[in-house]
C-alpha cells in the first residue's frame, strides 16, 4: 500500500524534514519516493526504517554523486529517491545506527552547501525584483518576497553555523 | 585537516588503524566501532570524505579489486603508517603529562 503526501519544507528546514520523516516511519510509513513537495510512503512495520537526507554538491546523476551514493548504499542503506540535489536514504533500524555525518567539519560543510544555495536563489530573485520594480512591474514583488525569505532562512542557518563553529574550538 | 603535523581526528586515527589489512567502507565502520568498544561510530558521509582525502594524501591506497565486486577496498600505505606512528607518539606525550600532573590514576 502506498500513500502520497504533499508538504513544503524550506531548504533550511532539513532537520525538521528529517524529524517529520522519522515520525512517519514510527507510524509505519516508510519513505519510498520523493519529488517537489511530494513524499511517497509505503506501509512498513512501525520504526522499521530510519531516513536521512542530504544536499549533494552535484546533481545525483553526476559521477561523483554516483560514487558517493554507491558508497552509502554499500554501508547498508538504500537510496529512496532524489529531488534536485537533495538525496534521501533509508536504512533498516535493525541494521545499526544510521548517520550521514558524524563530525563537525562535515556538518558545517552541509550547512555551507545549503547556505550557498540560498545565496544563489536570494541573489537571482533580488536582481529580478530590482529589474521588474524599476520598470514598475509588480511581479517583481514576488521576487522580492522570495529573496527576503531566502535571506531570512539563510540567517537562521548562519546562526546555527556560528554555534557549531564555537563547538569546534573545543571539540573535534 | 591541514597538511602540517597537527592532531588527527579520532575518526581518522581509527580509520588508519583499521586499514592495516584491506577493508571496504562498511568494514572500516565495523572495525572502528569494534576497536573503540562501540564508542566511535563513523557516519557514511564522514567516512567517504575522509577516505578520499587520505587517498589523495597517499596515506591509504585504493585496491583495484576484482571486476565483480563494486566495493572499493582500501589499505594503509607506508606513508600512512608513518603518520599513525607520529600520532601515537603525540598521544603518548599527552597521556604521560596527564598522568604525571594529575597523579596517574592509571599507573
Amino acid at each position: 500500500m502506498t500513500m502520497t503526501k504533499h508538504k513544503l519544507f524550506f531548504a533550511w528546514q532539513f532537520e525538521e524534514e528529517e524529524q517529520w520523516l522519522e515520525e512517519m516511519a514510527q507510524q509505519g510509513l516508510a519513505l519510498d519516493g520523493v519529488g517537489f513537495c511530494t513524499y511517497r510512503f509505503r506501509k512498513s512495520a512501525p520504526g522499521e526504517y530510519r531516513t536521512r537526507l542530504e544536499l549533494l554538491a552535484h546533481s545525483p546523476g553526476h559521477p561523483e554523486s554516483q560514487d558517493y551514493i554507491r558508497f552509502v548504499e554499500d554501508t547498508g542503506a538504500e537510496l529512496v529517491g532524489s529531488w534536485f540535489r537533495w538525496v534521501y536514504f533509508r536504512k533498516k533500524r535493525d541494521d545499526g545506527d544510521f548517520q550521514l555525518y558524524s563530525d563537525l567539519p562535515a556538518r558545517l560543510r552541509q550547512l555551507d552547501r545549503i547556505l550557498s544555495l540560498l545565496a544563489v536563489i536570494g541573489g537571482i530573485n533580488l536582481l529580478c525584483a530590482l529589474a521588474d520594480l524599476l520598470q514598475g512591474l509588480l511581479p517583481g514583488l514576488l521576487n522580492l518576497a522570495v529573496a527576503g525569505l531566502a535571506l531570512w532562512g539563510g540567517g537562521r542557518l548562519w546562526r546555527r553555523r556560528g554555534q557549531l563553529r564555537r563547538d569546534q574550538e573545543l571539540y573535534e | 585537516m591541514h597538511s602540517g603535523s597537527g592532531a588527527l581526528t579520532e575518526g581518522v586515527y581509527y580509520i588508519l588503524l583499521s586499514l592495516t589489512a584491506p577493508l571496504h567502507g562498511y568494514g572500516i565502520m565495523q572495525r572502528t566501532e569494534q576497536l573503540s568498544g562501540g564508542r566511535v561510530r563513523l557516519a557514511a558521509g564522514t567516512l567517504y570524505g575522509a577516505l578520499n582525502t587520505m587517498a589523495e594524501r597517499g596515506w591509504i591506497a585504493a585496491l583495484a579489486g576484482d571486476q565483480d565486486s563494486r566495493k572499493k577496498e582500501y589499505v594503509l600505505t607506508p606513508a600512512g603508517r608513518e603518520i599513525l606512528e607520529g600520532e601515537l607518539q603525540r598521544l603518548e606525550e599527552l597521556v604521560e603529562n596527564g598522568r604525571r600532573i594529575l597523579g596517574g590514576t592509571g599507573a
